[in-house]
């Protein structure tokens, strides 16, 4: 793995320009991602924030070759790509070794991308996919997905006189994609640039489909202070709302254990989506929530013992 | 040139087609009657006939979505497909033509749902009509044989850079045997070369972002250039009609005129059935009436300018339409014609019929009626509104 100095010296593949808002995960994890890809790689990118903000015409973050075709399709978009490669490559057209990245929000993943993400995977793609998981449709403007938290207030899910926001709880999209025995898959944050950097390069050095799960912090939909964003999602892990582990071939590995597992109150007080959540009268919900989150933590810290 | 004589049904000829092509990649998802195709060409994968890598996705969506990752790489990139398959594509089908990928794609013409229906009509690529795909279909297994392989030729001219679709009507073609003459082999590679080059997302030295966010300030100029590219897309299928011609003999254009420059009632028509019309045809022909067909083979781009000088002079047309426009007047085929003819010196008679939805068969009666429609019609000077033939009512 590269130090942060080496890291530095490279040369940037996802560079200053784009027009993300102040605060907003997207832009550095695809800096951190592309950073820690040393080689020739191609993009390909989902409909969403992190596409309509860096490639608006005539310009482009993007100093690497970049596709975006559609919203519920990246996967199957560089999947192709990375065929043709495979097929040029045979016949001695091409000689490079090349690295493929999808990248797709979590609307794009979880939601309408799903289906395109399971064939990729499944057919084994020498790809990899980074969700940057915002935990909801931030583009159109702060709407409900299947990555939403519970009680977390969006445009389609808003706390309301009746209803507490979102009811559901959200969806494990990385047993879905373990459950594809694909040879990596992991959950990360940008508030951890060596976590997600190691990642990065280990998806890469993988023969076959990965797959990165990014907690991305969205100052207008959560919404934060945006000089929180980083620190917010280290107390992601702090709660144990989402941990760092990895899946290496099935087999669990659980990459940080925090000293002292916080209450999630702490994680939830910096964000204006879980506002009424912890005002009184809606203590049952908060205790739903920190149900769920020990539920998750210790199904994952069996899986890890038990893999 | 040799050829050589064989007999082979629709599906069969266009996944020859496809292995005498011989893509980089083809990504493709089965659907009834276009399955036989790429279930035909996987076997020449799995026996290395081919040099294609073939990607078996999981839906129509991702097909198209793969052929335009694939195509963006500089790969020739094929697929097929048919109805409820199209239909899911559509969204990208767009995108595939406004990122100028010259994809090719083998289409087998069925209805769409609702009901749900596995027979010919030209309802689902008549749906994508306005996608900025080329269309070409054909009126046997010799044309679909001869028009995939022209399609390759069309999509990748730099002054196109368009994707084809070619099509057959599905089970009336893609199912029926029929004695076509085949290229050989290298004559196709020859006849089709090595593609052009053009900028592709594996060039490093020069990256590229495709498919970038075109607001107000670009986006009409992009649409606006894939307009000029199908313009020129008319004198370049022309061409290429022209350079087939000298090697097998066989020249199409843009449609077919069958008896057509003396006639005075004609029919307007595309695919499979002209070939019943041509019978009608030359009966009515025996009995003394000035009857002609058209048949139209391009119908994207459509090339209105020789479509009504052709015309112009007839005096009593039926456009017949295997698709219905459901807009309470016409089908899209009429619609085209009625355009054409605007500008005419002296307008026909037009006429609409619907026929043939979901697979219902058109015998030769049902056409000589639309004759005797349009002989009536002479008399009385009066039109009616668009009629079904063949329907319950």
């Amino acid at each position: 793995m590269p130090s942060i100095k080496e890291l530095a010296k490279r040369k940037e593949k996802f560079v200053s320009g784009h027009r993300l808002c102040p605060g907003c995960g997207a832009g550095v994890i695809a800096r951190l991602v592309m950073l820690a890809i040393d080689r020739p790689v191609v993009v390909g990118c989902a409909t969403g924030c992190l596409e309509v903000s860096s490639t608006i015409f005539p310009y482009t973050s993007w100093d690497t070759p970049f596709i975006h075709s559609a919203f519920e399709n990246a996967a199957a978009t560089i999947s192709g790509v990375e065929t043709a490669y495979k097929a040029l490559k045979k016949q001695g057209k091409i000689n490079k070794d090349i690295v493929f990245v999808a990248f797709g929000g979590d609307g794009g993943t979880y939601d309408i991308g799903l289906q395109s993400l399971s064939g990729a995977a499944e057919r084994g793609h020498r790809m990899l996919y980074v969700c940057y998981n915002n935990q909801a449709y931030m583009n159109t403007g702060v709407q409900r997905s299947s990555a939403t938290p519970k009680g977390a207030s969006t445009t389609t899910s808003p706390a309301g006189k009746v209803i507490p926001g979102k009811t559901q709880f959200s969806k494990d999209i990385m047993s879905i994609m373990v459950a594809h025995y694909i040879p990596y898959a992991a959950q990360t944050i940008p508030g951890r640039w060596n976590d997600i950097v190691n990642k990065v390069e280990k998806a890469i050095n993988t023969n076959g489909f990965s797959f990165i799960n990014v907690l991305s912090p969205c100052r207008l939909g959560w919404p934060h202070k945006p000089e929180l964003a980083m620190e917010i999602t280290r107390l992601a892990v702090e709660t144990c709302f989402w941990p760092l582990y990895e899946v290496i071939d099935g087999k669990y590995k659980l990459n940080y254990r925090p000293k002292e597992k916080k209450p999630i109150e702490e994680w939830l007080k910096l964000q204006g989506r879980f506002a009424h959540v912890l005002k009184p009268g809606n203590e049952h919900l908060l205790e739903a929530i920190q149900n769920e989150v020990d539920r998750r933590w210790e199904n994952l810290l069996k899986k890890c013992e038990t893999t | 040139m040799s050829s050589i004589r064989v007999t082979k049904t629709g599906n069969e000829i266009f996944a020859e087609a496809m292995r005498q092509i011989n893509p980089d990649v083809v990504a493709a998802y089965p659907i009834t009657p276009a399955t036989e195709i790429v279930q035909i060409f996987s076997q020449f994968v799995a026996d290395g006939v081919v040099k294609t890598e073939y990607i078996a996705v999981e839906s129509e969506h991702s097909a198209m979505s793969a052929c335009i990752g694939s195509s963006a790489t500089g790969a020739r990139t094929m697929t097929g497909t048919s109805s409820q398959g199209l239909a899911l594509m559509w969204e990208m089908l767009y995108i595939a033509a406004g990122l100028r990928l010259p994809i090719i794609m083998a289409v087998v013409n069925r209805a769409l749902s609702s009901p749900i229906n596995i027979h010919c009509d030209h309802s689902d690529t008549m749906g994508a009509r306005d996608s900025g795909w080329i269309q070409i279909y054909s009126e046997n297994v010799q044309e679909a044989y001869d028009n995939l392989i022209q399609a390759v030729k069309i999509a990748e001219h730099p002054e196109v850079r368009l994707p084809v679709m070619a099509t057959t009507d599905g089970f009336i073609l893609s199912h029926c045997l029929e004695v076509a003459e085949m290229l050989d082999d290298g004559d196709v590679q020859k006849f089709i070369g090595t593609p052009p080059e053009r900028r592709t997302v594996l060039d490093f030295e020069n990256p590229i972002t495709l498919g970038a966010l075109d607001l107000q300030d670009y986006y009409f100029e992009h649409r606006r250039q894939i307009a000029e590219a199908m313009l020129n897309s008319t004198r370049i299928i022309d061409a290429i009609a022209d350079e087939y011609a000298e090697l097998t003999g066989r020249r199409y254009g843009f449609f077919e005129k069958y008896k057509l420059d003396d006639a005075e009632y004609a029919l307007v028509l595309i695919g499979s059935t002209a070939g019943t019309a041509k019978d009608v045809v030359d009966r009515l022909r025996s009995k003394g009436r000035k009857v002609g067909l058209m048949k139209i083979r391009v119908f994207r781009p459509f090339d209105y300018l020789k479509v009504r000088q052709s015309l112009e002079n007839i005096k009593v047309i039926g456009v017949m339409d295997r698709a219905d426009g459901l807009n309470s007047f016409c089908g899209p085929l009429y619609t085209e014609i009625c355009t054409s003819l605007y500008e005419a010196h002296k307008r026909p008679i037009l006429m609409n019929f619907i026929y043939g939805l979901g697979g219902r068969e058109v015998r030769d009666e049902d056409i000589e009626n639309i004759f005797e429609q349009l002989f009536k019609t002479e008399k009385t000077g009066k039109t009616t509104n668009t009629m079904y033939i063949g329907v319950r009512e």
